[in-house]
């Protein structure tokens, strides 16, 4: 089949070198262009993920979202890092309320007979009563507290840091565990905590707002506060405390939403 | 003659097209999670102008109760969106293209005649080579809004890590601010993006793809040269 006395290399014409590049790019174009189509029907339509400790999310989505949790969490998380503080007066009056999930009205509720209970190993659980826990060494803060839906409003709480409660109580163990985990007294809304956040500075178990005892509606007698998370953290009316080396359950994570919301 | 004039470079293209859909996404899921706080309007003396946004805007696009499902995109895609932008910025430094894109100190004059030009105002357009002037100043300013968005995207994702990108912008709602109205101005440029490109035609349109134009070149006057000599003879 040789053909000897042809040239085998051959210059191409102009017009062969346009429609050869021509063929090549917009080839290579609709190629990917129905490549990318394909990848994001599959994203979009991909299910959702088998509901856990998080659930509601795409499946594909979630892994995503877990992974970025990891980036920030080890690359660039750091203790160090203090959410900005305000001047007193800079303090909303009127600290809006947005959600009574977990502590509705019309569930009876008796703050002076509520005691915080802590699961310790063995299921062993430390009860402190409100007066125990003003005894310790109060801490304010006077932050701009943020919402996963983009509102935020200057707030001013006190309370005991997390950090000193677990100090005074002797839970330093507890405390080299990675998670928190943290309920209301009816179970009807739940937060996870990693440990570093919930043993940041700035994080309190907070019993005033604006210098007076925490209304029922947001969160009575004792409420978290924990500034490097969304409000979607930050749980109201705290009945039990745990730890764990695994995720607790988050009542926010479970409706698709980022388990670890830092900021 | 016809010749191949080589026009943009494949990393340009491939940066280019990626953008696009990226770019389409984070829109859209920026608007899911704008949703769930949608204070913005354009109002000047007490009379609203624009409200962002109006329902029926919403619901033609579906936005509605999609706040967890928007972050979910966003904060996947950012990823692309950065890495694309951060390849493309550093090839076109690297490669020194930066040339042929930053505007010089002739491209703001120039902008407005081949503006007076497009409105038909000015007959001729003035001379220029892969970019006029205005193109200049556009390719220049949207890879700028670019990183202006991952900045002000980073000062509201992580303010309390990147309290010093946070206090760049200004603070927590300056940078929210700055960020959805870098996404308005995307949007503006988009709009026009597509009227240049419809009218300057599907040459144009095709090199971006291809990366080169078929230019009409006079043929090679030196052969004539000789011939001409040798008839003198």
């Amino acid at each position: 089949m040789k053909t000897p006395n042809k040239k085998i290399k051959k210059e191409l014409t102009i017009e062969q070198k346009i429609n050869r590049r021509n063929f090549i790019s917009f080839g290579a174009f609709t190629v990917f262009a129905m490549g990318a189509f394909e990848g994001w029907r599959w994203l979009y339509k991909s299910p959702n993920e088998t509901a856990g400790i998080t659930a509601e999310a795409h499946r594909p989505l979630r892994k995503a979202l877990n992974k970025t949790e990891l980036f920030f969490k080890r690359l660039v998380f750091n203790e160090n890092h203090l959410v900005k503080t305000y001047p007193k007066e800079m303090a909303a009056k009127r600290v809006r309320y947005n959600s009574d999930i977990g502590i509705e009205a019309k569930n009876k509720f008796d703050p002076a007979s509520w005691k915080l209970q802590v699961v310790k190993k063995g299921g062993e659980i430390l009860q402190v009563s409100i007066d125990e826990i003003k005894a310790l060494p109060k801490t304010e803060i006077i932050y701009d507290f943020k919402c996963v839906e983009g509102w935020d409003q200057v707030q001013h709480w006190a309370g005991v840091k997390f950090s000193d409660f677990i100090k005074h109580y002797q839970l330093d163990d507890y405390a080299k565990m990675d998670y928190v985990g943290m309920e209301t007294p009816d179970k009807g809304y739940y937060v996870g905590i990693d440990m570093p956040s919930a043993m940041h500075p700035q994080t309190l178990l907070a019993y005033e707002v604006n210098d007076k005892p925490i209304p029922l509606d947001h969160g009575a007698p004792l409420r978290l506060i924990i500034p490097v998370k969304y409000g979607i953290k930050n749980l109201k009316r705290i009945g039990t405390i745990t730890f764990s080396n695994t995720r607790p359950h988050d009542y926010w994570a479970e409706q698709g939403y980022d388990y670890y919301s830092g900021l | 003659m016809k010749a191949i004039k080589e026009k943009h470079s494949l990393a340009m293209r491939w940066c280019h097209w990626v953008n696009f859909p990226i770019l389409t996404i984070m829109i859209w899921s920026g608007m899911l999670i704008y949703w769930a706080n949608d204070i913005y309007s354009i109002t000047i003396f007490g009379h609203t102008f624009v409200k962002f946004f109006p329902d029926w805007f919403y619901k033609t696009l579906g936005i509605p109760q999609r706040l967890a499902e928007g972050m979910a995109f966003h904060f996947l895609f950012m990823w692309f969106f950065t890495l694309n932008g951060i390849f493309y910025i550093l090839y076109t430094i690297i490669s020194g293209e930066w040339r042929e894109l930053v505007p010089k100190r002739s491209s703001f004059k120039e902008a407005w005649l081949v503006l007076l030009h497009d409105l038909h105002i000015r007959k001729t357009a003035p001379p220029q080579n892969k970019y006029n002037g205005a193109q200049r100043i556009a390719y220049t300013a949207i890879i700028i809004m670019g990183v202006g968005s991952v900045i002000t995207g980073l000062a509201i994702y992580k303010p309390v890590q990147f309290y010093y990108l946070t206090w760049l912008c200004g603070g927590y709602h300056l940078a929210r601010i700055f960020h959805f109205a870098l996404t308005i101005g995307y949007v503006l440029f988009f709009l026009i993006h597509i009227v240049q490109v419809i009218l300057a035609g599907w040459k144009n349109f095709s090199s971006v793809i291809s990366g080169f134009e078929v230019v009409n070149e006079e043929p090679k006057p030196a052969i004539q040269t000789v011939n001409d000599d040798e008839d003198a003879q």
